[in-house]
């Protein structure tokens, strides 16, 4: 089977400063991924690098056969690709039904619109005529992925989903992937809680000074695997 | 009376002024650019007017249907090739490219048009006018500009609140590389921005050679206008450009008959003064919000 993303020998970084060095990843179709590892080890690169945020300086990216670098960022959504980047990046200007729909911009179709996504995301409806400066983080949260699923992706990037939140929030955002991921959409989230990620994904890719040092089924990794992976005990032995 | 015909007459030009000034709001707001080529490309349609009004033979009003998109197309083409070239963090660029086109506006309208004074003859509007109750005569000319500048401006702001493309617009000038996650190109927002700026400039500088004469010079002197309506109704607003333009109309006139009766101070400078003074107590603007970190 062709994997949806491929990744192969990515390189990036900002400037002279290299955050990523020759990662190598395949995404199934219908997957939920999960990238873990400690700050810097260039999760959130990989995913604005994979968006067209931050341009790769060697490697290769394929998304459904298509060579993914060749496109410019704001093409990206318009074949499939959806970030919802870490902080949550509202658009203060717009209030809240404006930043859902701004998400469809792209005009692609799909199973999502504005009512699926109130479905989904039910604490949002009373929310929707309200500046999106004026709430809380989760529910910004909750804006930033339905503003991501107005897009009908087939790829969503999900950029530290619990950063900042309370465990209960969370818990209630990521009761809405397997909705996501049902409805067709592939999952590539990245997330520093180590549980969070094993209970959510099906697989785990874990990152370590930009290079891919862990890689399987979660239920097939031991917790001392991982441990290992996320710090580099592994790297050093 | 007197003073009352001063108010009211400068609440008419203050429609003029904030249509001129409408264009440098919408660029900053959207994109913090600094134009400070805007008051010479007023003065560039009125020129072109005056070639489309002596090669036509038609009134000025109808030279509006081809110097206002031609100068959209221009605005639209220079922001795509030139202008995004500038952008960035440092707004130091883009302020050193405007400031050359300035000079190549004026010198190329010297070369074309020659030094001499140039107006647009708009027919019996010019002097026509209608009294109100007091005895306060006001031209319709006046009146259609101020009428133009209030469509004008509600019409931008219903663009920018209510549809697709105004979205666009206000997400971009909020973030532009979370813009460009919603598939929104920047660049091209970008451009058609500066193609509606250049649009309004164009009508402005249209009334403005019906108004009044103007030479190839006269761009700065519009441009320190435009900006004083602008920072005194609040920047990157267009209701608070349309109340700056109003404040600075009316600063002028009282300003002129302050002049008049007393001797003391002159119009534009009364204007200078009360931007000055906006500028000390309150820099964000009437109903400027401040910019956002």
């Amino acid at each position: 089977m062709t994997a949806l993303l491929d990744v192969r020998g990515l390189s990036a970084g900002y400037g002279d400063f290299q955050a990523l060095f020759e990662v190598y990843m395949a995404v199934e179709e219908g997957e939920t991924l999960a990238i873990i590892g400690a700050n810097g080890a260039g999760k959130t690169t990989l995913l604005r690098t994979l968006a067209g945020l931050v341009p790769a300086s060697s490697g290769t990216v394929r998304f459904a056969g298509a060579d993914l670098l060749a496109v410019p960022a704001w093409k990206r959504v318009g074949h499939g690709i959806s970030l919802v980047p870490e902080g949550r990046m509202l658009f203060p200007s717009l209030d809240v039904r404006e930043n859902l729909l701004i998400g469809a911009h792209a005009r692609r179709g799909g199973r999502w619109n504005l009512d699926r996504v109130i479905e989904v995301f039910p604490l949002l409806a009373p929310l929707l005529g309200r500046p999106s400066e004026v709430l809380s983080g989760g529910e910004k949260q909750a804006v930033a992925i339905g503003r991501a699923l107005m897009a009908n992706p087939r790829l969503m990037l999900l950029d530290e989903v619990s950063l900042g939140l309370a465990p209960l929030v969370v818990k209630q955002l990521y009761a809405a992937l397997p909705e996501v991921v049902e409805a067709g959409t592939t999952v590539l989230v990245v997330e520093q809680d180590i549980g969070q990620a094993a209970a959510a994904a099906d697989r785990l890719v874990c990152l370590l000074e930009g290079r891919v040092v862990l890689e399987g089924d979660p239920d097939c990794l031991t917790r001392g695997d991982i441990v290992a992976a996320y710090f580099g005990m592994k790297a050093e032995t | 009376m007197i003073w009352a015909n001063a108010v009211v007459q400068g609440l008419l030009l203050g429609g003029l002024l904030a249509l001129f000034a409408t264009g440098l709001s919408l660029a900053f707001g959207v994109m913090r650019f600094v134009n400070l080529a805007h008051g010479d490309l007023a003065v560039l349609a009125a020129f072109l007017a005056v070639s489309v009004t002596g090669g036509l033979g038609v009134n000025p009003f109808w030279s509006l249907l081809v110097v206002v998109p031609a100068m959209a197309a221009v605005g639209y083409l220079l922001q795509r090739y030139a202008f995004n070239r500038t952008m960035g963090p440092d707004p130091l660029p883009s302020i050193l490219v405007t400031f050359g086109l300035s000079v190549v506006i004026q010198n190329a309208l010297l070369e074309g048009y020659s030094a001499d004074s140039q107006g647009l003859d708009a027919g019996p509007i010019e002097t026509a006018s209608v009294e109100l109750p007091g005895g306060i005569a006001v031209g319709w000319f006046p009146l259609l500009m101020a009428a133009v500048a209030a469509v004008v401006l509600v019409g931008l702001q219903l663009f920018l609140s209510r549809t697709r493309m105004g979205r666009a617009f206000r997400a971009t000038s909020d973030d532009p590389s979370t813009a460009r996650l919603m598939g929104i190109d920047d660049r091209r927002v970008y451009a058609a921005v500066m193609a509606v700026a250049f649009a309004t400039v164009a009508m402005a500088g249209l009334f403005l050679g019906m108004r009044q004469t103007f030479g190839p010079s006269d761009g700065p002197a519009q441009l320190i206008f435009a900006f004083e309506a602008v920072v005194i109704g609040g920047i990157g607003s267009l209701w608070g450009t349309l109340l700056g333009g109003v404040v600075l109309g009316v600063s002028q006139t009282v300003g002129n008959q302050i002049d008049v009766e007393f001797n003391f101070l002159s119009g534009p400078l009364f204007g200078h003064l009360i931007f000055l003074a906006a500028l000390a107590f309150r820099p964000t603007g009437l109903l400027g919000a401040g910019r956002r970190a």
